[in-house]
């Protein structure tokens, strides 16, 4: 993204997305953690707690490589 | 919150009592879904202080890194029909569908970065329309120009219907809820940042899109025992028929469900087909145009072709899944009857099979997602090609670009209620959907054949490209007419009688562009050359392209799209 009129970067909307989304969903997952959804197969394997992780870690990562005020890498 | 909740269920519930939908939404999935729109729109106010000017607003300032460029190019085609049918084309066809991925994508997209961008960069063209202008004249471009523009915006209108029915029948909500609610937001987003908008919206929705629909392929494989699993469940469920693989089947039409041979795919779709809407379907095209530079415009591409070699992996792959984990089978939709499902629906059956509150809104979202950000490509596409190849040529010249960015505001605007219009015709007109669908093809293939003979050949002149890119048109919608009218007459033109519907594509787009050939070359050989001059800067041969020599191998877009192609090439060996 050109940065000649200090634009924010698109990335940075990204992370702020999805950080608030792996925390929406890591807290349901954990909520959910001792009763699972009955009719999701395979939800003993708790997905949106480590999915929500995951979202949540990229979230951070661009959030901080490219918050404004940041040359964009 | 509670009260929002409340009301909004009130509002996407449909009324008709009985009608069963396939998944059903919790609070926190809503809150997903109600925290997107929120972003788009805010992220269009934010952006509507950088696009006061006609480069801004059209082309985005030409200021975008490779990155975003390359995942706006590849999300402009990652719409949510598209993932809904792409994994119902799996379920039904199985691993041929990926050829539309790869043979149908991959060479094209590499084509159009290291051949036809330096061209399209060079001439500093706002959209396709406006490099025939520069290469052939007003007459070809305003031909292109407004075949672009009606049918960019029947089909943005065809896709919304299309998309309403979708949510309708998955999630029951209402029709014309999901019409009026997904368009407004496009609209006023777009109007406020133009293209900078599209894109932003667009590289967010390929996250939302990877990230939404990941787990399916992750959790079936897990479920099916992997591959060799899921191939086993398939052969069990379906004994003697081959889902698993792409060119065995290809030998001859009878040998597969698609009624294609390898000719038809191999030149049909990977030459003509998938060169025509990559490379001069100004929807996708406009996306890198927008680059910083002729480097980032080459390398664009070349990014979108290595995610879109992985695409499979979220469509094909759960259509696939669908057929070895569901415990019952999907029908055709004529086919289908009262509680049956069509194979359109296997994605969101999967969705529903894996994923639970949270991960669900994200799926949804993600679908949202592409489909508005499909809604915003057409809408800024059409603003584009309206303003700058139509209003300005034809109707109003010398006027000043605030006037001409104004326009632009307004257009969006004014072809999202056509959109709409277009979409509530087809409402009372069903079967009307089909035909739009099908006037999109009529132009993709002559359109190519006419850009690339004028890239790569001097002689070609104005009136060739007019005619060749007219009989290239006319073929097509005659073929079409031949085929759809007289099935008897399938034959003719695919040389095996039970030649199916997508087959039926590939030949006519192929007949299309052997007739742009061949009346561009008789043409061209009757009329008198442009001098030479008029054409530097445009055609192979007379333009300077910069040399990449001096850079490390590792920056050089030819090294990447190299490795691209092999492993492009590799696939098709292991899925052979």
């Amino acid at each position: 993204m050109s940065e000649e009129r200090h634009m924010i970067p698109v990335w940075f909307f990204v992370g702020i997305l999805l950080f608030i989304y792996g925390l929406l969903i890591f807290v349901t997952g954990l909520a959910e953690w001792s009763h699972p959804p009955a009719n999701t197969e395979l939800a003993h394997l708790h997905a949106p707690v480590w999915w929500g992780a995951i979202m949540v870690v990229m979230g951070a990562v661009f959030v901080k490589l490219f918050r404004p005020g940041t040359k964009a890498k | 919150m509670i009260h929002f909740g409340v009301l909004l269920y009130a509002l996407l519930e449909v009324p008709a009592a009985g009608e069963s939908k396939i998944i059903s939404l919790q609070p926190v999935d809503l809150a997903i879904i109600v925290i997107y729109f929120a972003a788009v729109l805010g992220i269009g106010f934010y952006l509507k202080k950088f696009a006061k000017r006609g480069e801004d607003f059209f082309v985005a300032g030409r200021g975008m890194t490779a990155w975003v460029a390359g995942l706006a190019f590849i999300s402009a085609n990652l719409g949510s029909l598209e993932l809904l049918g792409w994994a119902g084309n799996a379920y039904q066809y199985g691993i041929l569908a990926a050829h539309w991925y790869w043979v149908g994508a991959i060479p094209a997209m590499l084509f159009l970065a290291l051949i036809m961008m330096p061209f399209y960069y060079i001439c500093k063209t706002h959209s396709v329309p406006g490099y025939l202008e520069l290469r052939y004249g007003n007459a070809t471009s305003g031909l292109s120009a407004i075949t672009f523009a009606v049918m960019t915006i029947l089909m943005s209108g065809v896709n919304m219907y299309a998309m309403a029915v979708v949510m309708q029948v998955i999630l029951g909500w209402n029709i014309h809820f999901s019409i009026w609610v997904s368009s407004l937001t496009v609209g006023i987003y777009v109007a406020l940042g133009g293209l900078f908008s599209a894109i932003f919206n667009e590289v967010i929705q390929f996250f939302l899109i990877w990230l939404g629909a990941l787990l399916i392929p992750i959790l079936g494989l897990i479920e099916s025992g992997g591959w060799s699993g899921m191939v086993a469940h398939i052969q069990q469920n379906f004994p003697g028929r081959d889902f698993t693989h792409m060119w065995g089947p290809m030998l001859h039409p009878s040998q597969n469900p698609m009624g294609v041979q390898w000719v038809a795919i191999v030149f049909g779709l990977g030459a003509v087909l998938s060169m025509g809407y990559w490379t001069t379907d100004f929807l996708v095209v406009q996306r890198v145009i927008t680059a910083k530079d002729i480097r980032s415009a080459k390398t664009a591409p070349i990014i979108g072709a290595y995610f879109k070699m992985a695409v499979p992996f979220i469509v094909i792959l759960p259509g696939l899944l669908g057929l070895a984990v569901l415990p019952y089978h999907l029908y055709p939709a004529n086919v289908a009857t009262a509680g049956q499902h069509t194979y359109d629906q296997v994605l969101p059956l999967m969705m529903a099979r894996y994923l639970g509150p949270g991960l669900l809104g994200l799926g949804i979202t993600a679908l949202i997602a592409g489909f508005m950000s499909g809604m915003a490509g057409n809408i800024s596409a059409f603003a584009t090609v309206w303003t700058y190849d139509l209003y300005r040529p034809f109707i109003k010249k010398d006027a000043t670009d605030r006037h001409y960015v104004a326009m632009g505001r307004w257009c969006t605007m004014i072809g999202l209620l056509i959109s709409i219009g277009a979409a509530y015709i087809v409402t009372q007109f069903g079967s009307l959907m089909d035909y739009v669908q099908a006037l999109f093809s009529f132009f993709i293939a002559p359109l190519f054949g006419t850009v690339i003979i004028g890239m790569l050949w001097k002689r070609a002149t104005k009136k060739a490209g007019f005619w060749g890119l007219l009989a290239g048109i006319t073929t097509a919608i005659s073929t079409f007419a031949l085929m759809r009218g007289h099935p008897e007459r399938v034959a003719w033109f695919c040389f095996y009688a039970k030649a199916q519907p997508l087959a039926q594509q590939m030949w006519q787009a192929l007949w299309a562009f052997v007739a742009v050939l061949v009346v561009s070359l008789l043409v061209t050989l009757a009329t008198k050359p442009r001098p030479e001059a008029e054409l530097r800067g445009l055609v192979m041969g007379l333009t300077e392209i910069p040399g990449e020599g001096h850079l490390p191998l590792v920056k050089r877009p030819v090294f990447w799209a190299a490795i691209c192609f092999g492993v492009f090439l590799v696939l098709q060996w292991i899925f052979r």
